[in-house]
């Protein structure tokens, strides 16, 4: 086997210095009952770098790659171009195969990306802190409604309805087994968000108010006065930023006074990669960071006085803290962040602001373009990257009718709320700067023909 | 750059260097390259990115965002530099061997990188129609039969982001087996030499955790165990191997017992590496265990992840498992989710994670499970088991091996600090291994063995590897033993000299400040 350094000499040798006279004497405190004599039977055996290669080839062709045609899909994961130089530069060795840096001082390469990374995380969403990654949004969302409970002392979380159904559906089943009580519900098909029914409903047992920015109707709002409201009734307000190139255009949520700012991080570095792994980012004011989840990374000195980074304040974390930690999590989204830092470095933000003005561009032209098909509309007042098409029927079979037509149209609300007959025929549209001027007009001219 | 090294050798200094040969002017020493934070060299004007358009006028009102950010950009000429000379200052696997017991640092198959890039996996959407992503469902679900199989449990939940977010979902599994058995049982018990994770998991899902007894060989007393469980006792967590390198002896009658007395087995999976196609958890009575793709399977640790942590159950439990799900009917895949959940699913507690898990990581595990393949899978167990103990039986002699007498280890080989000289510690052993050019092995785990060193090879090191390890492990702890005080400030050739971490826990900085 390709990846098996020791040869038959080596072992014997091996065994001769353990003193045993068998590779089966090491596994003397397995039972008998449990002990396998021979390879598992009814698996392959082992197979050449050609074949298995061969096979997920094969594999891969079952799929419709997004860039094989045009593509219109968001609600949480976004396809935007990645430089070539962030994946040549994640796969160095010394970046992929490390682990976390338990040891600073032959890991300074991790921990001063991960130092870049959380400052950059920070700067972005408009907070003083962010740690250095969560699994994913949906993950560091629930982390967030939790976090809140130990700072408020409160365990009732208000969700908005323009928060994401997966996001939600997250915290619903944290929610189950921890106490926490959730309010929440669908959204409603109107221009606006339910922000001011959220201020108005905040009482004592509010712990924190979640909203979804833009949310996931794609609308955008201004949450300053949400934010006065939690603070007036010492509840944290939560922000969640699915698309983080948004705010390279858009107020961030901490310029607007959120409290704790969660995101999803794929859309720069990470690509689409049916959904995982991706990166969780996770931000907070100052005052709230001995309560905050997962690891972060600090400056200071080594013994010669020269600057270095080390992970700091981990007496919050699961192997010191065990069963008193602010979290489990151990093992987060290294590589990622790091995808995630070297894109936003590469754009700088003179770079982010043209990509996310670029974005916004072609999706007003492409929302004009669609709300010209009879009987279509677009739900939105304002938005960034991601609106709402009302289709005259149910947006489901449409989506698949479109598929058929090689147009990969958007993600239909039935198929995020199978339930709700009141939003099926919405459809959440994305167009990023990988969409085309013909990549709209396709869409457009295949929508009008199977609406027809 | 002068930020970097006030210290350094300049021109008004006449001598070069001062006393110090070290000193240079940029702080650099030849290859080893100072970098400094992208805050120092780039500029928010800056950007290493080109656009075919202009930037669009947007009309958004007071939501525009119009404060500067404050976020640097370089070129791409830069970035490539910035990050290259960052990575050289990390130790990685591919440099040499990463003993870090517990994390199971193996090689990392390219091929595997090779495949997750193409464009069938990389480049699809997690909402896309069910009939264009056919192929994706299809990794998913021989992937699974591949981790039923290896295991001989009953199912698995794929959806696990990793190691701990498994156990939780294992967890959560046992709370909703509970519920629906209408029983209120309070108590999970988790041996002291626990990952720390196990406990955290099972305070977060509302239990109260209590520790099993070992016995003086490093195992769980079993009979302490007995005399424990009871109706308020929902299961037990227990590492198998445990983290003590050995083979949990009992644990089918451990499992037997919780079993009789109402209660849910977990297994901690991290060290399947050890016993992965000779030993099949689900014939030891386990409910559920997960599996760290990133530490069996290969798929790169990345500096602290991604990982994926997919949960094999029981029969018993596989009815709660969480959403979404792949299955298959004829030919055609179909993923199970919250709406079909009902007819099919009805007991499951729901969701874990957006999307489906962790897809980049599922094709990298499956082309390495099949480059192995059965026979291979279960030399990579005996392997992994032989060259532990190789590095045990080598050094016993200098270390102490407080379990050496409890029979063979399994995969990792543990010792403890007892015998250095007074004043020398595992931390000095640990920063010793450096300047030989080690990544040292896991200290201060498990908690039970005083000043402890776990030392896990895998089995994808050679013998030659080994034989000069055993040579720098057994120079360095004669050092200890003998008080050599260099060895307190080692290193000495690394990027770093120790640092100073409880500067960065009182006045903590975690962000750059212009």
């Amino acid at each position: 086997m390709r990846y098996l350094p020791l040869t038959t000499d080596d072992r014997a040798a091996m065994l001769a210095t353990i003193g045993a006279s068998s590779i089966d004497e090491l596994f003397v405190d397995v039972p008998a009952a449990a002990r396998l004599d021979g390879p598992i039977a009814g698996l392959p055996m082992q197979a050449s770098e050609l074949a298995v290669e061969r096979h997920m080839a094969a594999l891969s062709r079952g799929n419709r790659a997004a860039g094989e045609g045009p593509f219109f899909l968001g609600a949480g994961a976004y396809r935007h171009h990645v430089p070539a130089s962030v994946d040549h530069l994640i796969q160095r060795g010394e970046f992929l195969t490390a682990y976390t840096p338990y040891q600073p001082e032959i890991a300074q390469g991790t921990l001063q990306m991960l130092f870049e990374f959380q400052s950059q995380v920070a700067r972005l969403l408009g907070t003083d802190v962010a740690n250095a990654s969560m699994y994913d949004g949906s993950t560091a969302c629930w982390e967030a409604i939790v976090m809140a409970r130990r700072v408020t002392k409160r365990a009732k979380a208000l969700l908005s309805t323009g928060l994401h159904p997966h996001y939600r559906s997250v915290a619903r089943t944290m929610a189950k087994y921890t106490g926490d009580v959730l309010v929440d519900g669908d959204p409603v098909l109107e221009a606006g968000t339910d922000w001011a029914a959220l201020a108005a409903s905040i009482d004592k047992e509010t712990s924190c108010v979640v909203v979804q920015y833009p949310d996931i109707l794609g609308r955008i709002d201004d949450m300053t006065t949400l934010a006065e409201a939690c603070q007036a009734a010492g509840a944290l307000l939560i922000a969640v930023v699915t698309e983080p190139v948004a705010l390279g255009l858009i107020k961030s949520p901490g310029e607007m006074g959120a409290d704790i700012v969660v995101g999803e991080g794929q859309s720069l570095g990470v690509g689409l990669q049916f959904g995982g792994p991706y990166v969780g980012l996770f931000a907070c004011k100052t005052k709230y960071v001995r309560q905050m989840p997962g690891r972060l990374c600090g400056e200071t000195v080594d013994a010669n006085g020269k600057r270095g980074f080390v992970l700091t304040l981990s007496t919050r974390e699961q192997h010191i803290r065990r069963e008193k930690a602010t979290s489990n999590i151990c093992t987060n989204s290294g590589l990622c962040a790091l995808a995630f830092s070297i894109h936003m470095t590469l754009l700088g933000e003179a770079g982010l602001r043209q990509l996310a003005a670029i974005n916004h561009g072609r999706a007003k032209a492409a929302a004009a373009e669609l709300a010209k098909i009879p009987g279509v509309s677009v739900l939105n007042d304002s938005f960034f990257n991601e609106f709402t098409l009302l289709l005259p029927t149910a947006a489901r079979p449409v989506v698949h009718k479109l598929a058929e037509k090689d147009i990969l149209g958007g993600v239909s609300l039935g198929r995020l709320y199978p339930d709700n007959a009141g939003l099926a025929n919405g459809l959440v549209v994305a167009v990023t700067e990988t969409v085309t001027k013909p990549d709209i007009a396709a869409f457009a001219a295949a929508l009008k023909e199977v609406l027809a | 750059m002068t930020a970097l090294n006030r210290a350094g050798w300049r021109p008004e200094m006449n001598v070069a260097g001062g006393a110090d040969d070290n000193v240079t002017f940029t702080g650099n020493r030849a290859l080893m390259l100072e970098e400094p934070l992208i805050f120092e060299i780039g500029g928010t004007g800056t950007t290493g990115v080109d656009f075919d358009e202009a930037a669009p006028a947007a009309d958004l009102g007071s939501l525009a965002r119009t404060a500067p950010i404050g976020l640097p950009g370089l070129s791409e000429a830069e970035t490539v530099r910035h990050y290259t000379r960052l990575s050289r200052q990390n130790y990685a696997i591919d440099l040499g061997l990463f003993p870090l017991g517990s994390c199971t640092m193996k090689h990392n198959p390219r091929l595997n990188e090779k495949v997750a890039r193409m464009p069938g996996f990389a480049d699809v959407h997690p909402l896309q129609p069910q009939e264009t992503v056919q192929g994706a469902y299809a990794v998913i679900h021989e992937l699974a039969e591949w981790l039923v199989t290896l295991t001989g449990m009953h199912s698995v939940a794929m959806s696990p982001k990793a190691g701990a977010h498994g156990e939780l979902c294992g967890i959560l599994c046992i709370k909703a087996a509970l519920e629906a058995r209408g029983e209120d049982r309070r108590v999970i018990l988790v041996p002291e030499s626990a990952h720390g994770t196990n406990p955290a998991t099972a305070a977060f899902a509302g239990f109260t955790v209590e520790d099993i007894p070992a016995t003086d060989e490093g195992r769980v007393n079993l009979e302490a165990l007995k005399a424990r469980l009871g109706p308020d006792v929902a299961g037990v967590m227990i590492t198998n191997p445990n983290t003590c390198g050995l083979f949990e002896r009992d644990m089918k009658a451990i499992s037997d017992a919780v079993h009789a007395a109402g209660g849910y087995v977990y297994c901690d999976g991290a060290n399947f590496n050890a016993i992965v196609g000779r030993v099949r958890p689900g014939d030891l009575g386990v409910d559920a265990m997960h599996i760290n793709l990133h530490k069996t399977f290969s798929t790169p640790h990345g500096g602290g992840g991604p990982g994926s942590g997919p949960v094999v159950l029981s029969e018993a439990l596989a009815p709660f498992a969480p959403l979404p799900f792949v299955t298959k009917r004829g030919q055609a895949f179909r993923l199970i989710e919250e709406e079909s959940a009902g007819e099919d699913h009805p007991e499951t507690f729901g969701r874990m994670t957006a999307f489906h898990g962790q897809m980049g990581m599922f094709t990298r595990a499956l082309a390495y499970i099949l480059s192995h393949g059965a026979d291979g899978l279960k030399q990579v167990a005996e392997d992994a088991v032989l060259n532990a103990n190789y590095v045990l039986r080598s050094l016993t002699d200098v270390l102490d091996a407080p379990f050496a007498a409890s029979g063979p280890c399994m995969h990792e080989a543990l010792f403890s600090d007892k015998g250095l000289a007074e004043g020398f510690s595992t931390l000095d052993i640990a920063k010793g291994l450096i300047d030989e050019g080690y990544h040292p092995m896991t200290v201060y785990f498990p908690l039970v063995v005083h000043g402890a060193m776990l030392v896990e090879p895998t089995e994808t090191e050679s013998k030659a590897v080994l034989d000069q390890f055993i040579g720098a492990l057994r120079s360095i702890a004669l050092r200890a033993k003998n008080g050599d005080p260099a060895l307190k400030t080692a290193p000495h050739f690394a990027p770093r000299a120790r640092l100073d971490e409880t500067l960065a826990a009182r006045k903590p900085v975690l962000a750059w400040e212009d």
